[in-house]
């Protein structure tokens, strides 16, 4: 497929601009996304890759969940941006208090210990009420699976990566002829892709 | 002002509005049938796994619109919280042409002869208004017939035992090739003494009605048919209604009120256009079919001097013993792949578990579920396994393809206390008092629902699951898309809103056709009787008509 390539140096090329941005301006200026400061973007990709974290195949930051969540955040899920706001703020202020540093410097084990933290319910009350910083994790959770399990039409789920990595085909072409449905048939799909599960 | 008078004005082009709206024009009555969402058709199907009737985080797939009809839920602890149509607490059904049978799985069963009469079969249940139908089965099996002949059934009944008398089979056989998950489920369930037999479906496994056979794709249960070959109102009926010449359908029309004359007596329906602009539609009868919700709402709106609490409402009854369906079972994990992406998926089903179980006042079907899509199945690991991070994302990769739901809609104990209300203060995007739903599951339904589920594991682990989870029922109020009982029929107006012919007690000339009449709602999918109902009713709002001159 010609358009795989592109799109993966286009994403790599945003990837960039988001990592350079943040270098020089801390947040506070020009963001290449629409729902996110460049720092706020780092931090969601961040914890989406803890989410869905890279192993053979790719994890959910890779697959594109910023791009879903930046899209859909302009979208139907716009009610949510203020809880964006504040649990990425909230976020970086408890893993400073914690460990010095802000969530994208940390190491994943100690990523992974504070985002258990939020969903435990358990998280200081300095900078968080408990069910906020529950709610906010789950929140995330959620809309990381959305991107990485969902359709690619919204943003995530980058070449189809999780479709492929459990070995489920892409939707079927509009039609009928695809669809060979004497004996062999059900066990070769002529012209449909076949993907083989790897677990 | 007002339109020119019509016959019969029908408000929802669902399930029950969508057959009432074909049967009195082609018996020659000047009908309009009023829906509030849009005609969507075959090539509206988007295959989109986010945005869909069934899982929807951005949106619904098939209405209502998400901004202009909210809804207040009350916990049971008594928290309010206001619902979007595509939240879980909202219980949508389709706001569309066709509604729910737009896009739905199309699992198309008749009830059994005791699901009309649980109240004798069982006694009281204390805390339920459990009860028997003014009407059996017998009164209703010609129309589960007609229903069946005329949208498109197709199935194999020849293996379940318990299933009620019936004249004719089914118009079209089961579909064919069998699935993965029904090979390996059928010799299970055989082996350790259960009936299964292929599911009863709304669906053309063989052309039918001028539409193709069902492709087996996994887009299913929540879309679009593609093909064409779910059936629904939106594509038997109410093309036929249409082409009779007597029919006008008038398509993002919603009803705000039912009109009274100053002696009580029903004379139209006020409603907002596709323009906003308010219309009033003067009939000489009104059917409200917008499912048990909406038509529970619309009649507590109507307000007037004569009936300040609603139509229907003298006794307090409309709006009360609101119900749907628990869904409980269990999925089991195979040493062996079983997904081989043919949908629907759904194929095999069991009935050995509807009645007759020890110590309790009902149950249910069982059959395998509808394809999962990744992201529905990433939302439902067993308890033990992290709902993140590696340990989860190493589940998905070694369990999606092996594995096997099976669920079922437990019998519910209707409650007096769930209920749909108006809100004191919340209103739609045309200023009408939106639906306060509140209540709860009865314990015993939680408690059917768990016998269900053991029996839905015992099957899996027979067809060699290694590992199986319960999926069981909480507390909360139970109603989407098979929403029913608010509109309850009876032969006591104390204790019922319409008679056995779906008239509102003390009105001549207006009636409630959906599921808002079912006393309870059975063990199955009620969308059969649902329809077999719309035509018990039409048939009786016809033989009335004539009889009138």
């Amino acid at each position: 497929m010609k358009s795989g390539p592109l799109r993966r140096r286009k994403f790599l090329q945003i990837a960039a601009t988001a990592a350079s941005a943040a270098a020089v301006s801390c947040g506070g200026g020009k963001s290449p996304w629409r729902s996110f400061t460049a720092a706020e973007a780092e931090t969601v990709a961040a914890i989406a890759d803890r989410v869905v974290p890279p192993d053979a195949e790719p994890g959910a930051g890779q697959a594109g969940a910023l791009n879903y969540l930046d899209r859909q955040l302009g979208g139907p899920l716009k009610k949510y941006r203020k809880a964006y706001r504040e649990g990425l703020a909230a976020l970086d202020r408890l893993s400073v208090a914690q460990y010095g540093k802000a969530f994208t410097g940390l190491a994943a084990a100690d990523q992974d210990s504070l985002l258990s933290l939020l969903e435990s319910g358990k998280a200081p009350a300095a900078e968080w009420k408990p069910s906020q910083a529950r709610a906010f994790f789950e929140l995330v959770r959620d809309h990381t699976m959305q991107s990485f399990y969902g359709d690619p039409r919204h943003g995530g789920n980058r070449e189809y990566t999780s479709w492929r990595m459990l070995g489920v085909p892409p939707a079927s072409v509009r039609g009928r002829n695809l669809y060979d449905l004497s004996g062999e048939g059900l066990a070769s799909r002529p012209g449909r892709t076949k993907w083989r599960s790897r677990g | 002002m007002a339109l020119s008078r019509v016959n019969a004005v029908i408000i929802g082009a669902g399930a029950g509005g969508g057959i009432v709206a074909k049967e009195l024009a082609e018996a020659g009555l000047s009908v309009v049938l009023l829906e509030r969402g849009k005609w969507y058709s075959a090539f509206d199907c988007r295959k989109d796994d986010l945005r869909n009737e069934r899982t929807g985080p951005l949106g619904t797939g098939f209405g209502p619109d998400e901004e202009r009809n909210p809804r207040v839920l009350v916990d049971l602890d008594g928290t309010e919280r206001v619902f979007m149509p595509n939240e879980n607490g909202y219980q949508n059904n389709a706001g569309c042409v066709g509604g729910g049978t737009f896009s739905y799985g199309a699992m198309a069963w008749r009830f059994m002869e005791k699901d009309f009469r649980m109240r004798s079969t069982y006694g009281a249940v204390p805390g339920s208004t459990l009860d028997d139908w003014p009407i059996s089965y017998a009164d209703l099996e010609p129309f589960y017939e007609k229903a069946e002949y005329e949208i498109g059934v197709s199935g194999d009944l020849s293996g379940d035992p318990f299933k009620a008398p019936r004249r004719r089979p089914l118009p079209m056989p089961a579909l064919f090739p069998k699935n993965r998950e029904y090979q390996v489920l059928r010799p299970a369930a055989e082996k350790i003494g259960l009936h299964p037999f292929d599911i009863p479906m709304l669906r053309n496994s063989v052309p039918y009605n001028g539409r193709g056979p069902c492709m087996r794709c996994r887009w299913c249960v929540g879309f679009a048919c593609e093909v064409d070959a779910k059936c629904g109102t939106h594509n038997t009926v109410i093309p036929k209604a249409l082409a009779t010449g007597h029919c006008q359908l008038r398509t993002e029309c919603t009803a705000k009120e039912i009109l009274t004359d100053s002696g009580g007596r029903v004379t139209g329906v006020a409603y907002f256009d596709g323009n906003n602009w308010l219309q009033e539609q003067p009939a000489d009868l009104v059917i409200v079919s917008a499912a048990a919700i909406e038509s529970a709402r619309l009649l507590l709106n109507s307000k007037s001097a004569k009936h300040p609490n609603g139509l229907g409402n003298q006794h307090d009854q409309v709006g009360r013993n609101l119900q749907g369906h628990t869904y409980s079972g269990a999925t089991g994990l195979l040493e062996e792949e079983v997904y081989d992406d043919i949908g629907p998926c759904a194929s095999i089903a069991i009935c050995d578990f509807n009645h007759g179980n020890p110590g309790l006042a009902g149950g249910g079907m069982l059959a395998n579920e509808f394809i999962r899509t990744p992201y529905q199945f990433a939302g439902a690991t067993p308890k033990g396994v992290p709902r993140w991070g590696e340990a989860h994302k190493e589940f998905m990769r070694r369990a999606y393809r092996r594995h096997i739901s099976v669920k079922g809609p437990t019998q519910e104990m209707p409650v007096y206390d769930s209920r749909v209300q108006v809100d004191p203060k919340m209103k739609d995007y045309w200023g009408q008092p939106v639906a306060r739903l509140s209540g709860g599951r009865h314990a015993h339904t939680i408690e059917i629902a768990r016998h269900q589920a053991e029996k839905a594991e015992m099957w899996l682990k027979a067809a060699g699951a290694v590992k199986t989870w319960l999926s069981l029922a909480g507390p909360g109020l139970s109603a989407g898309q098979h929403q029913a009982g608010t509109c309850r029929m009876g032969n006591d107006p104390a204790t019922s809103v319409v008679d056995q012919t779906c008239r509102v007690h003390d009105h001549d000339n207006l009636y409630v056709v959906d599921g808002s009449v079912h006393v309870n709602n059975g063990g199955f999918n009620p969308v059969l009787t649902l329809m077999a109902i719309a035509y018990m009713a039409s048939d009786h709002l016809k033989r009335n008509w004539k009889a009138k001159g």
